[in-house]
């Protein structure tokens, strides 16, 4: 059995699949301009001198160093010979040479590219370090001193740019040959001792043809390049041969006669390197394909309203003891994706309120709206209203929330500057907001610092985030919303990303620090036990809507949504079995592009009827009592206050036994 | 695992395949290693582990480059010095010439009167002039750094300005057509070669305007024109990869907290972006600068410029063996200078790359 799957995996890549990928990328339009003009370009190589030679050569007295004209179309040389047709008959020589310098550069390349591979691992690592020196030094450099060597003439500079390539090839082809070799069928191949060199030839060559290709193809553009460099500098070419590099010399000591001779080799020179780049292109294309970035449709979604949005606004809609609201908030991309809608919530001041959703609920991005963040392309509709202030229509007034609203991510470790001391952080809110000093803000900082639990903060405020533990970045970054006096702190997953242990004192801490500042929080979370741990009260989101809203001290009684029922009975207590998977809803959300017509939960819930898969539930108050509201046909009856644990009841009430979700899984 | 041990084995420069490479276990030089965590015990700092480091690879290197001009004249096949003075240079000439370079003598002698000579700053004389190497080097020297060195600024000064501000008006698909204007222009100028893109300069704004020079060093006009030709090509290069790593930047998590902290678009740019991409384009700038060593030898023989670039092009013609391994020596060891002040400022604004093996 396990030899089969083996095998199965040692034979896998097959190689022959490039050359296919390859005929398909020459007939997309770049793959067509590469491959039309890399066929020019060999036709004037091949032709060039045939037709050419006589007139390129021929010397003309009566003619000598014109400028550009009818009979000659960039003009004459020296001894009165045409330029134009030294150039195209120098086409041939040029590439001759440039391509015999690739030539030789790549096989070079592939044999110290391979040799760690092949080798031993000491005198691998040999090759490598002798390459990892090599690669440092410019081309340019290497090539005049291997010219030195080699002596002056096109053979010498042959071998010259030849070499000079091989290093910077090498580290390429090196590159990919340990990745390759670090997949798991050429592991699989070593175990069944298959031999290095069989492995290199076998597995490592097929995989690595098409960057190699590509690699080749920029390799001929720079020998081009370095070829009518050295020729230039007389180093390359002699005399009576020409290429480009020679012609844009002679062109150069006369470029005030007829700054044609001069740029004509030139441009010769570019277009050809353009050629060669092309064709790379074109074969990078043949393995870009696969991962092609696809277009997103930049158009977007169109104001208009849905039934269901209702976006007009009533005056009941505004709640003046509301610290920060948000009213019919929707959220949604180009491309038709909506991730939030129709979702009202409010936070009075003081007050603690938990969001709570699966990832993908829409709860992170309607936090985001309420501190005015939600990314581009994002698109918020609704009234987003903070103290007050409406942000979506002045949008000046989100100047203050950065005084005013704290925000807490779920990742210390990438939520924080790594290039920024920690106390730098901390001090320049207090020093754009509160237009402290310098001194004073960096002061305020370290007593911040103290006031989360940072032991040492002195010090600690002049280290950078990575000499912090993760829990120390969170305490660090709550320290951080605590710089000028918010009002509202929105704390997205806080201890999501943390240690079970770090977890508990970054809730306390959120505690305290609400206690002590006053502040509301809104909390989001995936985790209703956290949520009750903290919050007053609790809203309940699936597929972007508010399904359940209620009092923390109803949620385990009384919640009459299926599936805050669901989620309820997906928390671990003290009494969980611990041999026993947790419950987990079978099925999945809908996906944010998905169009609706009913209730989203609807596939997922074991009380769905007809009516729930084609009419919309509203957030209407529940029977439990005063602010509790929920979104269901047919609400679940809670046990009305009763304080007792009724486990059994509340299983067969959430709908989801443990018996289904272990079939389901 | 495995994999970085191999890729990063021995003495390893940090390739263009590796920015910022290094992270493997292996120390270049037995001894490193014990001075490095003694070293790391006493201070509690990363810092002085790093540069021995750092200093260990540079002088592997400059040993290389020191062995590669010593071993340049004995790899000349023939006799170096009959093809420096002419088949019909007298042999007695020749001998006296060869006895006056010391290789009748045994070539460990060589190598060790090299050294020392090279220490006490000698590099021999001039087959052609008879004047010291080491005196030609420092008189053509300054006018090849009044080049590298505006151009250097200017690549700074212009790339990643340009290359941010790119990166920031094209952020998350904002103005396809102007990262489409950008990619076309900044990819073009970016795959000119320096000497092609001088040539047109100077017909340009020599020739057909005739607003600079076309050749020579003079007054500052003449300066504008190679300058230009080793700064555009550089400058469009690094503004490439400044925007993209400046797009990667800006989707951080910490991006998104600095604009939390709703700090002016100059704080949330300059002080919490540029730090974190300066790191990784100053890796790829090193590179760049190395690059335009080799680039001053083609632009100076383009304008004529009485610097080190037409001297080792000349010396070369002139089969002035001495002086090449000169000037091969200074650039080689420019080049590797320069890679280690590009790594050690990369690691001034980002300690996290002194860290090794983490
Ligand atoms: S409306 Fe119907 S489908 Fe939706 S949660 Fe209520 S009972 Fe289930």
């Amino acid at each position: 059995m396990a030899a089969t799957t083996v095998r199965g995996v040692v034979s896998a890549e097959p190689p022959e699949s490039f050359a296919r990928r390859l005929r398909q990328s020459l007939r997309t339009p770049i793959g067509a301009a590469a491959l039309a003009a890399a066929l020019l370009l060999a036709a004037l190589a091949v032709a060039g001198p045939v037709v050419f030679g006589d007139q390129a050569s021929k010397i003309d007295t009566s003619a000598m160093n014109q400028g550009v004209s009818g009979a000659h179309l960039l003009g004459t040389d020296s001894l009165g010979r045409d330029i134009a047709a030294r150039v195209i008959v120098a086409t041939r020589l040029t590439l001759r040479l440039g391509l015999s310098a690739t030539a030789i550069g790549l096989v070079g390349g592939l044999l110290l590219g391979l040799a760690p591979s092949v080798l031993g691992r000491r005198a691998g690592r040999a090759v490598t370090g002798v390459v990892g020196v090599l690669v440092a030094f410019p081309g340019l450099l290497f090539v005049l001193f291997l010219a030195t060597i080699f002596g002056i003439g096109s053979t010498g500079a042959v071998l010259a740019i030849g070499l000079a390539l091989v290093p910077t090839l090498a580290r390429l082809i090196q590159n990919l040959a340990t990745s390759v070799a670090g997949s798991d069928y050429v592991a699989t191949a070593r175990i069944l001792g298959v031999g290095r060199f069989r492995i290199v030839v076998r597995h490592v060559l097929p995989n690595i043809v098409e960057p190699v290709v590509l690699f080749a193809a920029q390799a001929a553009t720079g020998s081009l390049i370095a070829f009518a460099g050295l020729s230039f500098l007389g180093l390359g070419v002699q005399s009576p041969d020409y290429d480009w590099g020679r012609l844009l010399n002679e062109g150069l000591s006369r470029i005030y006669v007829n700054p044609a001779s001069a740029l004509a080799p030139g441009v010769a020179v570019v277009l050809a390197g353009l050629v060669f780049a092309l064709l790379g292109e074109a074969v990078a294309q043949t393995g870009g394909r696969r991962t092609a970035a696809r277009a997103v449709p930049a158009a977007r979604t169109p104001v208009a309203m849905n039934a269901d949005g209702g976006l007009a606004q009533t005056p009941a809609d505004v709640d003046g003891d509301a610290l920060a609201q948000l009213t019919h908030l929707r959220v949604s991309f180009p491309g038709g994706r909506t991730a939030v809608r129709d979702v009202s919530l409010s936070v009075a001041a003081g007050e603690a309120v938990g969001l709570v959703g699966e990832s993908g609920s829409g709860k992170s991005l309607t936090a985001l709206a309420l501190a005015h963040l939600v990314p581009y392309p994002g698109h918020v509709q609704g009234v987003v209203r903070f103290d007050g202030h409406d942000l979506l229509a002045d949008p000046r007034s989100g100047r203050r929330l950065g005084a005013e609203l704290a925000m807490v991510f779920q990742d210390p470790m990438t939520s924080l500057n790594p290039a920024l001391r920690v106390g730098r952080q901390l001090a320049e809110v207090s020093e754009v907001h509160l237009g402290q000093s310098r001194k004073a803000a960096l002061a305020r900082a370290v007593d911040r610092l103290a006031a989360v639990g940072i032991p040492d903060p002195e010090r600690r405020a002049r280290q950078r985030p990575h000499e912090y533990s993760g829990g120390m970045r969170q305490r660090a970054f709550i320290g951080m919303g605590l710089m000028a006096e918010p009002r509202l702190i929105i704390a997205d997953e806080p201890t999501t990303a943390l240690d079970v242990t770090v977890q508990k004192q970054v809730l306390e801490l959120l505690g305290r620090v609400r206690a002590d500042s006053g502040a509301a929080l809104l909390l989001i979370s995936h985790d209703l036990g956290v949520v009750a741990e903290v919050c007053d009260r609790v809203l309940v989101m699936y597929a972007g809507r508010v399904v359940e809203e209620l009092p923390v001290s109803r949620l385990f009684q009384g919640a009459a949504h299926p599936y805050t029922r669901a989620l309820i009975g997906a928390i671990p207590t003290m009494t969980t079995d611990l041999d026993r998977e947790l419950a987990t809803i079978p099925g999945r959300p809908p996906e944010p592009g998905e169009e609706i017509s009913g209730c989203a939960f609807a596939t997922r819930c074991a009380f769905a009827r007809d009516r729930c898969r084609g009419e919309l539930p509203v957030l209407a108050p529940a029977a439990g009592g005063a602010g509790h509201r929920v979104a269901c046909w047919y609400p679940r009856a809670g046990d009305g206050g009763t304080v007792t644990d009724d486990t059994d009841t509340d299983d067969t009430d959430t709908g989801i036994t443990r018996a289904e979700s272990e079939a389901v899984a | 695992m495995a994999r970085v041990e191999i890729a990063n084995a021995g003495v390893d420069p940090g390739g263009p395949a590796a920015p910022g490479g290094g992270a493997g276990r292996t120390a270049p030089v037995g001894a490193v290693p014990v001075l490095r965590r003694a070293a790391a015990a006493l201070t509690g700092d990363t810092w002085p582990g790093f540069l021995v480091r750092r200093t260990g690879r540079l002088s592997a290197s400059l040993g290389v480059v020191v062995t590669a001009s010593f071993a340049m004249i004995h790899l000349i096949p023939g006799d170096p010095v009959r093809a420096a003075l002419g088949i019909a240079a007298d042999p007695a000439q020749v001998a006296a010439r060869r006895h006056d370079l010391g290789l009748d003598r045994p070539l460990p002698a060589q190598y060790g009167s090299f050294l020392a000579n090279l220490f006490h700053g000698r590099l021999g004389d001039s087959i052609v002039s008879q004047m010291p190497v080491s005196q030609i080097i420092s008189d053509r020297l300054p006018a090849t750094l009044q080049l590298v060195i505006p151009a250097v600024l200017l690549i700074l000064l212009a790339g990643i300005p340009i290359g941010m501000l790119a990166a920031v008006l094209t952020r998350d698909g904002r103005r396809r057509r102007g990262e489409l204007a950008f990619a076309a222009t900044t990819g073009i100028l970016a795959a000119l070669p320096e000497f092609l893109l001088a040539v047109g300069l100077v017909a340009v704004f020599a020739v057909w305007w005739q607003l600079f020079p076309v050749a020579g060093q003079s007054d500052l006009s003449s300066y504008v024109l190679p300058v230009l030709s080793l700064t555009v090509v550089p400058a469009a290069s690094l503004s490439r990869v400044v925007r993209v790593e400046a797009l990667r930047v800006l989707r951080e998590d910490y991006m998104r907290t600095a604009r939390a902290k709703r700090l002016p678009a100059r704080l949330v740019y300059l002080r919490h972006a540029l730090p974190n991409l300066l790191t990784s384009s100053l890796t790829i700038g090193g590179l760049l600068f190395t690059s335009l060593l080799a680039g001053t030898v083609l632009v100076e023989n383009v304008f004529a410029w009485p610097g080190l670039g037409s001297t080792i092009v000349q010396a070369i013609t002139t089969k002035d063996y001495p002086l090449v391994q000169g000037v091969v020596l200074v650039y080689g060891a420019a080049a590797l200078l320069i890679t280690f002040a590009v790594d050690v400022a990369v690691a001034a604004i980002d300690p996290r790359s002194t860290v090794r093996g983490t």
